[in-house]
């Protein structure tokens, strides 16, 4: 938690000029990443990714299958990195837990009545509780879109910083859901009052509200990391979740941490990518810059 | 708010600082040079033909990035200005003038879809020759260049929907000078409009970057444009100055630094010449507290680090709003670690080489004046190559509106940042310069752009955004920036002759 | 413009002057001309004088043969004044420019004696009184309206707007044709100050008489000082301090004078000023007045803003 005196007063937080913030991540889009460069980075960003199903249909057996896939993302490629986390309901925590031990790979769950947020607060601290309890390394959260909206970010505030206190030693990742906020602006000031709260990281989308994560997006949240970690010291992670399914653009979202916050970011200590199929568009570029060879995705196992 | 009073931060220091040292890094992407053909000498392109030049003299066209030659090329002389005159001279009276307008536009737009076919080649020669980066020439000179002849070609057959009230007729013959620092687009931003209002055209490039224009002129020939319709002549100072005192040139326009202008208009003084000069600037770029800072300080980089700050409409004199000057200018001090410097061919390089020996000397000059003064010099932490032409990207902190970096331009990566506290205070110092090209403004309020935008004694203002180019946006100074426009409708005016109301009268 | 056939029953000038001729023994009240500077009529710093003739060799009057520091302090003025002339609302500076007419219109009389005392036929002064008024009132329409003939909102590639509108140059330095003393001066001032610019201008050296008068009637026109101000004295010595001052932008210069036109524009390099020579204007006639004359005297201006992008994703917009 933040001193009290270092929480500004979120209507001031900075504008953002978005056709400027647009053609600023068009620029990175045109960083050339090639050769070593490249697979480099495609095993960074295997190690990013937070492997996720986050379905009505989730069974334990579909989790199981999930959790294997994380552990051995393509065993005839030696050398590949782990996913960094596998993200579940919390009803799955438990099983995730169990399938992925000893693995390092860290569960994480969503809760607060994910997705769409709209619960009590005592049913979201439950639930959190719950995802805790179980096991769960990291929560997802979302927040209250609404009440943000109707401008009352005490609420939403108190609710992150709650949520926070349930987390116990849990890392807390909070869910903006961008697509729902639409300007850059909303996007920037929900940025700041879910850092000022107490967030460990800033995520963008569920994944089931379009847009979901962006370039331009991401940049005005890393930049508001960047401006959080200059006023108070500490160090916030970001995941961009949703749409992020080519590995030609996960390479640009690393081009944009580095050129943004630099090396103390690209890890995945403190950037993920929220996918469930960018995953396997990463392993046939490895092949193919491996091989040489152009691949297909039924060589490649979905899950 | 409910204040949870738990891990107490610190709060905030100066010591945080981000590391750009990053361990994943770019491997090294170069453009392939294969696709480019640069001959190994070059004549003068006249009515249409390639012609030993009457010199009999040659000089080198060097790559700055490594300093090797590139390939040699013709030195004009007066008798080979000569020689171009009366060519176009030929071809205006003979064909130009009586080709109908909507011929005389196909045959623009004919040559701006051939630059847009060739234009992979283009942005590797204005690379290799003027030493920008190839992100710059591939993603902007070019295209902009092929775009401005597809404009004007649109406009030949449509004059007498410019200017109410007028008929137009076209000049003559214009002699045209063009600059090193956009070479290809500025060749265009000269011939397209000529064309398009029935002029013929004698062309110099820079002696420095001649290879696009002669590029231009292969074409041409291509594009089966009427000999003499553009002649392009190479060759340096002396070259220009035979062709501004041709006798039967008619138009002059001049791109290029203040102190050869005024010597223009003095060299056209007590001739019919019409006269448009596009020339230096010292460009404010003005930052409130309350603007899209990130979006600002991208806008404060394409300022003064596009093209290695060789742009006239530079925004080379920072102005921020005391209030958040320390925030942008360590945003600016991050961000100037990540721009890439060195090889212009490489697809990731962010700033190239600078354009010449002479001009790195210059820029030397004004850093080491800028130190002498008491300036704080902040340089990006890049390594340079050994080899060619290089500057780093340079702020000074704690300039002082009466110090000479600035007051003059440098036309390097050079930034002066000064500070401000008012609105009053800021527009007079941003009009406190004998030029006008260019001005830049960052706030979020509405009613205040427009107050700044209308204050500032400049041409071309931009407002939350900076170095912008469009064929249909009229671009040119006031005051010792020059006169007359370029780029739009207003762009045609000053290669027509407007008669009718008020013959014989002209604005020389 | 509408024909210039003047109606000389619509003259009245039965004042004054033509009392002289019908021989009455009163003692004439001479005029003394001064010049005009921010406001005020002033005598020369210089102190001298000069008597200019007319054809049948009168003296005129002692005009003032303004020295270049008379320049200097008109140039003072006319900067001061520019910021608040040309942020005034279009609209009221027509408002000026009309008065300036009706003003105008009141004193016809004495502009036609002064006329003819400097050589002008009666028929012929009467026609360039009239036409001066019609001229004043034909740039007082302009003021609101030029803008918008020149300005242009170019479709740039690209999430900006952007647009180019014409401002005032700033500071203009103006020798008066020397024929058309009123009718001259006052079109070369009249597309100056409407747009937006403020002047000095140099009256016409052998036919000095109507621009100072004409100066009392603008004067009286609610024209804030500095805007216009009025020099008399010699081309030949003042011509080079109106080139040469860095802080004029702009010279305006009307006679058919090759080498003076080139003393003009090699001078114009020491600060680039715009040189603007009408050199063959019938001012009498069409091509006297145009918007061009306004245009001449104008920079344009381009700015661009981005326009946020957000929304227009489906059928309903």
């Amino acid at each position: 938690m933040i001193n009290s005196n270092l929480i500004p007063d979120f209507t001031l937080s900075p504008r953002i000029d978005q056709t400027g913030a647009e053609e600023r991540a068009l620029r990175f889009t045109r960083r050339s990443i090639k050769k070593e460069s490249k697979i480099n980075g495609l095993k960074l960003v295997l190690n990013m990714i937070d492997l996720t199903t986050l379905e009505g249909k989730d069974t334990e057996g579909k989790v199981k299958q999930l959790c294997y896939k994380a552990m051995h993302l393509h065993d005839a490629l030696p050398g590949l990195p782990t996913v960094a986390a596998v993200c579940v309901y919390p009803l799955f925590v438990k099983t995730a837990k169990k399938a992925l031990e000893g693995s390092g790979i860290k569960v994480a769950s969503v809760a607060t009545a994910f997705p769409g947020g709209q619960a009590p607060r005592d049913v979201k601290i439950r639930e959190t509780k719950f995802a805790v309890n179980e096991g769960a390394d990291e929560v997802d959260m979302v927040i209250s879109r609404g009440r943000f909206h109707a401008g009352e970010y005490n609420y939403v505030f108190d609710e992150i910083a709650a949520v926070k206190e349930a987390c116990g030693p849990a890392r807390l990742k909070v869910i903006l859901e961008t697509g729902e906020l639409v300007s850059f602006d909303k996007i920037r000031r929900a940025s700041d009052i879910a850092m000022y709260a107490g967030a460990d990281f800033i995520k963008t989308s569920t994944g089931k509200i379009q847009p979901a994560a962006t370039l331009p997006v991401t940049l005005i949240m890393l930049e508001a990391i960047r401006d959080f970690y200059y006023k108070t010291g500490k160090k916030v992670g970001m995941k961009p979740a949703g749409g992020i399914s080519k590995s030609k653009t996960a390479l640009h979202y690393l081009v944009m941490v580095k050129e943004v916050l630099g090396e103390g970011w690209l890890t995945n200590e403190w950037f993920r990518f929220g996918a469930s199929s960018l995953a396997n568009d990463v392993l046939m570029q490895i092949a193919k810059e491996t091989t040489g060879i152009y691949q297909a995705a039924n060589y490649f196992s979905i899950d | 708010m409910k204040k949870k009073q738990k891990n107490i931060l610190p709060r905030k220091s100066n010591t945080l600082k981000l590391s750009f040292d990053t361990s994943w890094t770019y491997a090294p992407a170069p453009e392939s040079r294969t696709s480019a053909t640069i001959q190994p000498r070059y004549d003068l392109f006249i009515n249409g033909k390639w012609t030993k030049p009457e010199s009999g003299k040659y000089f080198e066209t060097i790559n700055p990035a490594n300093e090797e030659t590139l390939s040699e090329i013709a030195e004009a002389n007066a008798a080979d200005v000569n020689k171009a005159v009366a060519a176009a001279r030929n071809a205006y009276e003979k064909y130009w003038k009586k080709l109908p307008a909507k011929e005389r536009g196909k045959y623009i737009f004919r040559i701006a879809r051939m630059m847009q076919e060739k234009s992979r080649e283009l942005a590797i020669i204005e690379s290799l020759d003027g030493g920008k980066p190839i992100r710059e020439s591939r993603d902007f000179d070019i295209p902009e260049a092929a775009n401005h002849f597809f404009y004007y070609a649109g406009w030949a057959d449509k004059l007498d929907y410019a200017f109410p009230g007028k008929k137009t007729a076209s000049l003559g013959v214009a002699g045209q000078i063009i600059p090193w620092n956009f070479p290809l687009l500025m060749a265009a931003w000269k011939i397209a409009p000529a064309l398009a209002t029935g002029n013929t055209v004698v062309l110099k490039p820079a002696e420095t970057t001649p290879l696009t224009a002669l590029k231009l002129a292969e074409l041409i020939q291509e594009a089966d444009l009427p000999p003499g319709v553009v002649n392009i002549i190479t060759g340096a100072g002396e070259t220009g100055a035979a062709l501004v005192q041709h006798p039967d040139i008619n138009k002059i326009a001049f791109t290029g630094s203040t102190e050869v202008g005024k010597m223009i208009l003095r060299a056209v003084a007590g001739t019919n010449k019409k006269l448009t000069l596009e020339l230096g600037g010292k460009a404010a770029n003005i930052i409130f507290e309350d603007a899209p800072l990130d979006q600002a300080v991208e806008g404060i980089i394409n300022g003064i680090f596009f093209n290695q700050g060789h742009v006239c409409c530079a925004g080379s004199r920072l102005y921020i709003q005391e209030s958040v000057a320390n925030t942008v200018i360590r945003k600016l001090k991050d961000r100037i670690e990540t721009l890439i410097v060195g090889d212009p061919l490489d697809k990731n390089t962010d700033i190239g080489a600078i354009n010449s020996k002479k001009q790195l000397e210059t820029i030397h000059y004004y850093i080491k004046t800028g130190i002498q003064e008491g300036a704080e010099i902040y340089e990006s932490s890049c390594r340079l190559p050994s080899k060619g032409f290089w500057c780093k990207p340079t702020l000074f902190l704690n300039v002082a509106q009466s110090s000479r970096i600035a007051q003059e331009e440098i036309f390097g990566p050079v930034l002066a940042i000064l500070t401000f506290r008012t609105d009053d205070e800021v527009i007079e110092k941003a009009n406190n310069t004998p030029y006008g090209l260019s001005a830049g403004v960052w706030t979020d309020k509405g009613s205040r752009i427009f107050n700044m935008t209308r204050k500032m004694r400049a041409g071309v203002v931009w407002a939350n955004t900076y170095n912008k180019f469009d064929p249909t946006s009229p671009f040119g100074g006031y005051k010792e920036s020059g006169f007359g426009r370029e780029g739009g409708l207003h762009g045609l005016m000053p290669y027509l002759h407007l008669s009718n109301l008020i013959p014989n009268s002209t604005r020389k | 413009m509408e024909k210039t056939t003047v109606k000389k029953s619509s003259l009245s000038v039965s004042e004054n002057g033509l009392e002289r001729k019908k021989g009455k023994k009163r003692l004439e009240v001479l005029k003394t001309y001064k010049i005009y500077i921010n406001g005020q009529f002033l005598r020369t710093e210089s102190g001298r004088y000069y008597q200019p003739v007319n054809a049948a060799g009168e003296k005129l009057a002692n005009v003032c043969l303004c020295s270049r520091k008379d320049f200097r302090d008109a140039v003072v003025a006319a900067r001061s004044a520019f910021g608040g002339w040309s942020s005034r609302p279009a609209l009221n500076r027509g408002q000026i420019l009309y008065r300036m007419a009706e003003m105008l219109e009141g004193r016809k009389a004495q502009f036609v004696e002064e006329l003819q005392r400097q050589d002008v036929s009666k028929t012929k002064a009467e026609k360039e009184v009239l036409l001066t008024v019609d001229r004043l009132i034909y740039y007082a329409g302009w003021c609101d309206k030029y803008q918008q003939i020149f300005s242009t909102v170019n479709p740039v590639s690209g999430s900006y707007f952007n647009f180019s509108v014409p401002e005032p140059t700033g500071v203009v330095s103006i020798i008066a044709p020397q024929d058309y003393p009123l009718l001259g001066l006052v079109s070369v001032m009249a597309p100056a100050i409407a747009g937006g610019n403020t002047c000095i201008l140099l009256a016409s050296e052998k036919k000095p008489l109507c621009a100072i008068t004409l100066a009392e009637t603008l004067h009286a026109s609610d024209l804030p000082p500095g805007v216009v101000n009025i020099l008399t004295g010699k081309l030949s010595e003042l011509i080079k301090w109106f080139a040469e001052h860095m802080d004029v932008n702009a010279t305006v210069f009307c006679e058919n004078d090759v080498e003076t036109q080139k003393m003009l524009k090699e001078k114009s390099a020491l600060n680039v000023k715009r040189m603007i020579f009408y050199d063959n204007i019938k001012w009498e006639t069409e091509q006297g007045q145009s918007p061009y004359f306004i245009f001449d005297l104008q920079e344009t201006k381009t700015t661009w803003h981005p326009i946020e992008n957000i929304g227009f994703g489906g059928g309903a917009y």
